[in-house]
């Protein structure tokens, strides 16, 4: 091993594939969707799913090891590397679109992070199987409980070989693909306990068409019209008992008192952020090159130079808004990489995930909203897509936990303050 | 392969260069900057490490490969614990280091071996000029052809060890392009101005030189007749100063939260504020970030790649990092981080300097 930016001919191949897909499919059909939200863009959809069956971007299952010779070296993963690489080019084409890929999304990848492996083979076939397109999602947020996670109030009670879900959801991006489009799942986190705080929240695996969940909304949004976000509500809607995800065992009040800062229910969902966090800063950082490049084009047409052989203070004020927006969103890059390259090698990445989704849910808004105010009256327009990049934007410094949320993560593990000591 | 480890022979050079920085350098950067001198022994102390040796080939009698990354990785700690003396051990690199990219091959032999000797080479170069918009790429000093060899004339400033060195690389335009020339220091018509004084690295000697007249053979010429690429030469220094103030900024940002993990206000530790506590998360943001910038453009160089925006970019944000770093680790301390028994406001000296520095060091 050495420090290497070289990316993979594998990788490199699959990107160009992807910036291809958001080129021809999805730039052209962005505005309309854009503009006709809650229409589904089946044909990026169909087009994407005979890929995605084959190469799952979320919550693939790790191939089992067919070497035998134990001399010969494990190859290295790189499915997080990939994924962000991919999530990159589709967002350059749509955001919103990128977020309609079929596949395992969200709650493919909490099955990943908190599944043990029978439920592994067991949730996660189908996004390889299965003739046509399927989704997940997760639904954590509930109308009173956004950022503090442990606030949510969906109930789940044993009820012998059963759990029964009661309670509303919200904001559950891809609710209406995964349960009403498509045989999917959503993973569904829901306290067995209100009075354990953290300790008493779990994840559970609600596939389509239970009786007693039901899609009662989608909303309309700034920006990322194409992706459905639905609310959810669950009532007496029952479950599977081994659909709990990872460990079923209900925590006794006592025995967690002392251990309240690392529940393990709460450890699953924070392991799925390690692995989607980086993939929320790829998303935005796909945007925002869009963006810059646009501006580049736009600047070039225009004949305003940008140099790279004057000093800082000889810039024009555009060439150093220009210079400082690329190097935003080179570090934001980098970091992002760096975090899925620490998830593939295996390392803890829980302050460097955080890190990057700071980093580019930053540089994207940043970004956009210079990009518009740089291009002018061709920033402003719906005619160009500056504008729609704005919007679209956004949203990666909220979901997944807002810039400020991500902040405090990364303060507490540097600081060594537990979430008690530091609000 | 992307990947984020050193290697192991990397790895080694940091955790040396770690260890140095941590048992020398932080236990005289603070009297060495009250003093305006580094200590006698620290520069023989470091050139022991083999910091220049180890990057020259065995052909021209080094003992190791030359890699902008592991040069990068190195100055980053150097800085870590003294930027003055990070500074001064570079001067001889900074000629070194060029002298091997893109000298001929007679320059490469006559001067190069004398750097994997045991005593430190007294060598530097000189690049920056004295005014208000310098600019590498349109120097004021110059470069005249007279037939046999080369006359040089202008002012030179920031030079490091200007006063004890015996080889200057010194930078100059020739017809409008940047070229550098080999210069020894008992050359007739260059002189050593008093030394200059500085806001930040008090401790490192730099003057101005002025060149009146001064008369070099052809070969004095770095890379001959063709001269150099100085782009890449350049890209290189702003790599190294990058890396630097990635260093710089670390030291700072540790100090802080230390200091608001354990500093109580209001019955609480400071770092349990989050205005604390998010400006330090954000620190933290920026140093990695800027430091993974530093890396690519430094393995861009490696592998041959054009660099020159990476460079550009790469440099202009770790200068305002480190500033910015250091701006905010000195007001987490308060009224503490004003005061010179604390180190922050050193670190803040030296941290403005960045935006200034230029071609002070090379990898
Ligand atoms: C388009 C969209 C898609 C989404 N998709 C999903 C999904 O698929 N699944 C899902 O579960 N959720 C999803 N969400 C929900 C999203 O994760 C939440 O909206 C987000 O976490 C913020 O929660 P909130 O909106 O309740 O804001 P609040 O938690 O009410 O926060 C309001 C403000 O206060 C700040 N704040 C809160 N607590 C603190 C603190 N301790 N310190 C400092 N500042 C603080 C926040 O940063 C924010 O600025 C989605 C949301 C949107 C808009």
């Amino acid at each position: 091993m050495a420090i290497d930016f070289k990316l993979s001919e594998s990788i490199d191949t699959q990107r160009q594939m992807a910036q291809m897909v958001a080129e021809q499919m999805m730039r052209p059909v962005s505005r309309h969707f854009d503009e006709h939200e809650h229409d589904i863009p089946w044909d990026y959809i169909n087009a994407m799913w005979p890929i995605m069956r084959q190469n799952p971007m979320f919550g693939a299952v790790d191939k089992p090891e067919t070497a035998t010779d134990p001399n010969k070296p494990k190859k290295p993963k790189t499915g997080n590397v990939r994924m962000v690489h991919l999530i990159e080019a589709l967002s350059w084409g749509d955001a919103g679109m990128y977020l309609t890929t079929p596949g395992g999304a969200l709650g493919g990848a909490a099955v990943a992070a908190a599944g043990t492996s029978d439920q592994k083979n067991r949730f996660l076939a189908r996004f390889g199987d299965s003739e046509t397109p399927v989704w997940g999602s997760m639904a954590m947020t509930e109308p009173q409980a956004g950022s503090d996670t442990s606030a949510i109030r969906t109930t789940a009670v044993r009820d012998g070989d059963s759990w029964i879900l009661n309670g509303e959801k919200i904001y559950c991006t891809g609710g209406r693909l995964s349960l009403e489009e498509s045989q999917g799942l959503v993973v569904v986190w829901a306290t067995v306990d209100p009075k354990l705080g953290r300790a008493g929240m779990k994840a559970f695996v609600v596939e389509a068409g239970t009786p007693g969940m039901q899609v009662t909304k989608l909303e309309h949004k700034m920006g990322i019209r194409a992706s459905d976000t639905a609310a959810v509500v669950f009532t007496d809607c029952r479950i599977p008992f081994d659909n709990v995800l990872g460990n079923p065992e209900i925590p006794k009040a006592e025995a967690t008192a002392a251990s309240a800062d690392a529940p393990k229910g709460f450890k699953g969902a924070m392991k799925t952020f390690d692995a989607t966090r980086p993939a929320v800063a790829a998303s935005a950082l796909g945007i925002a090159r869009a963006a810059l490049e646009l501006l580049r084009e736009q600047l070039s047409i225009a004949g305003i130079p940008i140099r790279d052989d004057v000093p800082v203070n000889e810039m024009s004020a555009i060439e150093r808004d220009v210079l400082e927006l690329e190097a935003q969103h080179k570090a934001a890059w980098l970091l992002t990489l760096k975090a899925a390259w620490m998830m593939d090698s295996g390392e803890a990445n829980t302050v460097e995930a955080s890190a990057c989704k700071v980093k580019a849910g930053e540089a994207a808004t940043v970004i956009t909203q210079k990009a518009v105010e740089l291009l002018g009256p061709l920033g402003y327009t719906r005619e160009l897509l500056a504008e729609k990049w704005m919007r679209d934007a956004k949203i990666n410094d909220i979901f997944e936990g807002t810039g400020q949320i991500n902040r405090l993560i990364i303060a507490r593990r540097i600081l060594g303050f537990s979430s008690r000591e530091l609000k | 392969m992307i990947s984020f480890s050193p290697s192991e022979e990397q790895a080694l050079i940091v955790d040396t260069l770690k260890r140095f920085a941590k048992d020398r350098l932080r236990s005289i950067f603070r009297e060495a900057d009250e003093n305006g001198e580094l200590p006698a022994d620290i520069l023989s102390k470091g050139w022991e490490l083999g910091l220049v040796g180890s990057s020259i080939p065995e052909q021209y009698g080094g003992f190791g490969e030359f890699s902008a990354v592991t040069g990068a990785l190195a100055l980053e700690e150097l800085a870590w614990g003294d930027l003055a003396s990070a500074l001064a051990l570079s001067a001889p690199a900074s000629f070194a280091f060029a002298i091997l990219a893109a000298g001929t091959e007679a320059q490469r032999e006559a001067l190069l071996p004398q750097f994997s000797e045991e005593s430190f080479v007294n060598a530097t170069s000189a690049l920056i000029e004295p005014r208000l918009q310098f600019n590498p790429r349109k120097l004021q000093t110059t470069a005249t052809s007279d037939g046999n060899g080369y006359v040089l004339n202008g002012v030179k400033s920031y030079v490091p060890l200007a006063n004890s060195a015996e080889h200057f690389l010194i930078y100059a335009a020739e017809n409008g392009q940047t070229q550098a020339f080999i210069v020894p220091a008992k050359t007739v018509g260059l002189s050593v101005g008093e030394r200059e004084k500085l806001m930040g690295v008090r401790a490192l000697e730099v003057a101005r030189i002025t060149l009146d007249n001064v008369k070099v053979a052809a070969d004095a010429k770095l890379g001959g007749e063709a001269g150099i690429d100085f782009g890449r030469l350049y890209a290189r220094s702003q790599v190294a100063l990058a890396a630097l103030a990635i260093g710089v900024a670390r030291g700072a940002y540790e100090y802080a939260l230390d200091y608001a993990r354990n500093r109580q206000t209001f019955g609480e530790a400071i770092g349990q504020r989050q205005s604390i506590a998010f400006m330090l998360a954000e620190m933290l943001v920026e140093i990695d970030g800027a430091r993974l910038m530093v890396w690519e453009a430094a393995w861009k160089l490696d592998n041959n790649q054009e660099v020159t925006r990476d460079a550009l970019m790469a440099k202009h944000n770790a200068d305002k990092t480190v500033l910015m770093v250091c701006d905010r680790a000195l007001q987490i301390l308060g009224g503490h981080g004003y005061i010179r028994e604390f180190p922050v406001e050193l670190w803040l000296r030296n941290a403005r300097g960045f935006s200034t520095f230029d071609g002070l060091a090379m990898v």
